[in-house]
């Protein structure tokens, strides 16, 4: 499993994981208290000036991680010609560049780095229970059991194929689900014959 | 304990890898991604809290930047695109539709019908719409529009959700932490 982290390094890992999301919460609020198109189009400029002082292919990487957004941009920009409302012009600035600004911390931040930020921010659980120990091994946990779920979908669906000239539709999500159960048991029986967890 | 939390593990994997898997046709030919059916399957077997707490993991999980939300998108910038609300709705889905089956001592499939209908519909539309409606600068009734088109598949996923959590319940009774 392949984190957005961008393996380009550029100035921007070398800044805490902390502050570049500090900074992350006061930008988003900032962009929709802004409704004046000329500013929030050098607010947009200003947003854009950080993947592009990163270099081309960075600025590439991260104008393609935008894709997801293109139907929402479309809709608002229909309705707003049809509309004749100009509105729509800061409406789409604002959508582009809120969405730019947290994907750029996502691309210059390392995954244990992210983890780590979210341990500590989660650190006050511990008073109900959840302690930061517990909160680790089930990341670790779903980190580890992504690829080894993916493979079993993969050989139950070919083992459908095997059988039924039908494509496997919704009928293999329960051999799916049962193989995360069983799963979930026998790392649990793991987990206590070393002493449990916490 | 160790049960609690291998089982919350599993399923934040779970929710990851249905959204991952190559979409799946229902009888109709409309193309579903199987995550949100995820979610409701982690209220309905797990139950309201492990549910919610699942959801939550994964999300997290996601919000670090891995790219497990479906068609492979992640990061912070999926919170702070038009499906955000959708986002911030999953954990609350989860709890509801996971409350509903603890509580109502109706026939599990039933209730898990239910369970999912109110979670995963009623809830996650109710964090969805007010979100795209800040985020694209609609008022909420314009907003409901753009969320229509997803209604039918969601009734689907709720029916499925409840064929799906009756057989696991056959498959594996001890598994139903929801009715423990």
């Amino acid at each position: 499993m392949l984190a957005l982290t961008s393996p380009l390094e550029t100035w921007a890992h070398r800044l805490p994981a902390g502050l570049k999301m500090a900074a992350l919460c006061l930008w988003t609020p900032l962009l929709f208290a802004l409704h004046t198109p000329a500013v929030l189009t050098l607010a947009t400029l200003a947003t854009a000036a950080l993947p592009l002082s990163c270099g081309l292919d960075f600025a590439l990487a991260s104008a393609r991680l935008l894709r997801p957004l293109w139907p929402f941009v479309l809709i608002v920009a229909l309705w707003h010609l049809w509309l004749a409302d100009p509105s729509g012009i800061a409406i789409i600035l604002r959508l582009i560049t809120a969405v730019a600004a947290a994907n750029f911390v996502t691309m210059t931040t390392r995954l244990s780095d992210m983890i780590a930020v979210i341990t500590t921010i989660a650190r006050p659980l511990a008073a109900i229970g959840l302690s930061p120990g517990l909160l680790a091994l089930a990341i670790a946990m779903v980190i580890r059991f992504i690829p080894v779920m993916l493979f079993k979908a993969e050989v139950i669906a070919q083992a459908f194929r095997a059988r039924s000239p039908r494509r496997p539709g919704w009928r293999i999500l329960v051999p799916i689900l049962l193989a995360a159960l069983d799963d979930a048991d026998a790392v649990a029986e793991a987990l206590r014959a070393r002493g449990g967890a916490g | 304990m160790e049960k609690n939390l291998t089982h919350i593990a599993l399923f934040a994997a779970l929710v990851a890898v249905l959204g991952l898997l190559p979409k799946i046709d229902l009888m109709s030919g409309v193309p579903i991604t199987a995550q949100s059916l995820g979610i409701m399957l982690c209220g309905t077997v797990l139950g309201s809290w492990r549910g919610a707490l699942a959801v939550l993991l994964f999300l997290a999980l996601t919000a670090a930047g891995l790219p497990l939300l479906a068609g492979g998108r992640g990061g912070l910038g999926v919170f702070a695109s038009p499906s955000a609300g959708y986002l911030a709705g999953f954990p609350a889905a989860a709890f509801v539709a996971g409350l509903v089956v603890e509580r109502w001592q109706a026939p599990l499939a039933t209730a898990a019908f239910t369970g999912a209908a109110l979670g995963g519909i009623v809830v996650l539309y109710a964090f969805g719409i007010p979100g795209m409606a800040l985020a694209l600068g609609k008022s909420l009734p314009e907003a409901s529009l753009l969320a229509l088109p997803f209604l039918a598949g969601d009734l689907i996923k709720c029916v499925l959700c409840a064929l799906i959590t009756r057989t696991v319940a056959q498959m594996r009774p001890g598994a139903l932490l929801s009715r423990a």
